[in-house]
């Protein structure tokens, strides 16, 4: 069987918001050390896949397996899974009270019960893995953008999770600030680390992602590597897409 | 004349001080202890739990203290055969009255913080329980200081009610001491003062503590 290579394994999720029908049925299979990207218009139900796989939204209907074990119905079990699946938010959702490295910390201090010591060896360790070491001490809103973003990472990489979901981690920063933390996300799938990733940084799609999947109306419409899909798109509203993609970026 | 006769009473004003002081800081302690869990409650809680909790803030927060501390002094607690002091009466019922309006204190603060700190805090795999004990609350309580702050003269001030049922506090004292020695205004002023000192002891100590507790950028006044 080929399934059993695949870390993730997304089987038929729906899910409705009310009358509406955000998720159709999507699957999705990921590798491990695979970047997956997904891309398309806003209100497409990307970011709602996303967190679905971490079930911070639970989904009417469809199974998801991290490593062949199932993390919907999970019960309480499912904050073990979410150990093991990173997430990186929009808005960042640095915990304001907190200064970064305690930030990174907490959660290893509170869920895997690290001696203090150790847990703050471990936060600064991420913490220089994203550049942020020397911001240590400074609180969120002491922070630019890139930096709060890249302690969030910093943040999630610290519980050693095996996948991590990244749900438009640019889309609030400017340009400059935006390639500083996709410098991060690029070293992290260079590392080896399994991602999956909501995006509109189409740059950052054609070069870092081993697929990329484009999604409308709650559909994975077209999936496939960055070269099938930017040269050959076969669906006629992807290529739209990428198109007016194109047009602005010459 | 008068002062005299205030430097000779004023151990006896100062036992009622002392009570006065006993029973603001047990009504704050009631107050927190049970306004934070109904704060939670209200927040958190199933519908029946916010039902039930929105009753009692209802009930507390309609009745005025005097007629709370009638209605337990000489009907609640004799009717559960209690017979208690009353200063733990006094005490009781200005910390389930201050509880009730120091819920919707806690409440408004937790309310204010955004859903994305749950979000991050659940995302790392943190339980719900573990979020709002290390992620919410805080935060929520250093929002809730400043409005909480009012709590300490409120209940201080209310606390005079205590004379009707005949605790033996401040305001008690003072006019024991009028009737006894026939001075009135020179008494009563001294007590006044007392009140007002206390106040303005108590408030200043939240703020230094506000400032103390404060983190940059959170907050009001934390920037």
């Amino acid at each position: 069987m080929t399934e059993e290579k695949y870390i993730l394994r997304v089987e038929n999720i729906k899910k409705a918001f009310g009358t509406n029908q955000v998720l159709q049925g999507v699957s999705v299979n990921v590798r491990k050390g695979e970047t997956v990207c997904f891309i398309g218009p806003s209100g497409t139900g990307k970011s709602t896949l996303l967190r679905c796989i971490n079930q911070l939204t639970i989904p009417d209907s469809g199974k998801i397996f991290l490593n062949d074990e199932e993390v919907t119905h999970a019960g309480p079990r499912i904050n073990y899974f979410r150990q093991k699946i990173g997430m990186v938010f929009q808005n960042f959702f640095l915990f304001d009270h907190l200064t970064a490295v305690r930030n990174v910390e907490i959660a290893l201090l509170k869920v895997k019960k690290l001696p203090p010591k150790e847990a703050r060896e471990k936060a600064l360790y991420e913490l220089r893995q994203v550049g942020m070491a020397d911001w240590a001490d400074h609180y969120p809103a002491e922070l630019s953008g890139g930096q709060a973003q890249r302690v969030s990472i910093a943040r999630a990489l610290a519980m050693d999770p095996e996948i991590m979901l990244f749900d438009e981690p640019t889309s609030a920063l400017d340009p400059e600030l935006t390639r500083e933390v996709l410098e991060v996300m690029k070293k992290l799938a260079l590392q080896g680390m399994t991602m999956l990733v909501v995006t509109h940084e189409m740059g950052f799609a054609c070069s870092v992602a081993n697929k990329i999947c484009f999604m409308e109306h709650g559909h994975i419409k077209e999936e496939g590597s960055p070269a099938e899909l930017l040269n050959n798109p076969e669906f006629e509203r992807c290529k739209a897409f990428i198109g007016e993609f194109r047009e602005y970026s010459q | 004349m008068a002062l005299e006769i205030l430097i000779d009473w004023f151990p006896y004003l100062f036992s009622g001080i002392v009570l006065t002081l006993g029973l603001v800081a047990a009504a704050l302690i009631i107050g927190v202890g049970l306004g934070l869990p109904l704060a939670l409650g209200q927040v958190y809680g199933t519908l029946p739990v916010r039902f039930i909790i929105s009753i009692y803030v209802w009930f507390f927060r309609g009745l005025p203290v005097l007629v709370l501390l009638f209605l337990f002094y000489f009907g609640l607690f004799p009717a559960l055969g209690l017979d208690l002091p009353a200063f733990y009466v006094g005490a009781i019922v200005l910390g389930l009255w201050g509880a009730a309006y120091q819920s919707q204190v806690f409440r408004g603060a937790i309310q204010s913080i955004s859903e994305g700190q749950m979000t991050a805090a659940r995302s790392l795999g943190m339980s719900r329980f573990q979020a709002i004990r290390s992620v919410i609350l805080p935060q929520a309580m250093r929002i809730a200081l400043p409005g909480w702050s009012n709590q300490y003269p409120e209940i201080l001030t209310e606390s005079s009610v205590c004379y009707a049922i005949g605790v033996a506090e401040l305001l008690t004292r003072s006019s024991q001491i009028v009737s006894q020695t026939y001075v009135t205004m020179p008494i009563y002023l001294a007590c006044a003062v007392i009140f007002i000192l206390l106040s303005y002891a108590g408030t200043s100590g939240i703020h230094i503590l506000e400032k103390k507790i404060a983190i940059p950028g959170f907050g009001p006044g934390g920037s």
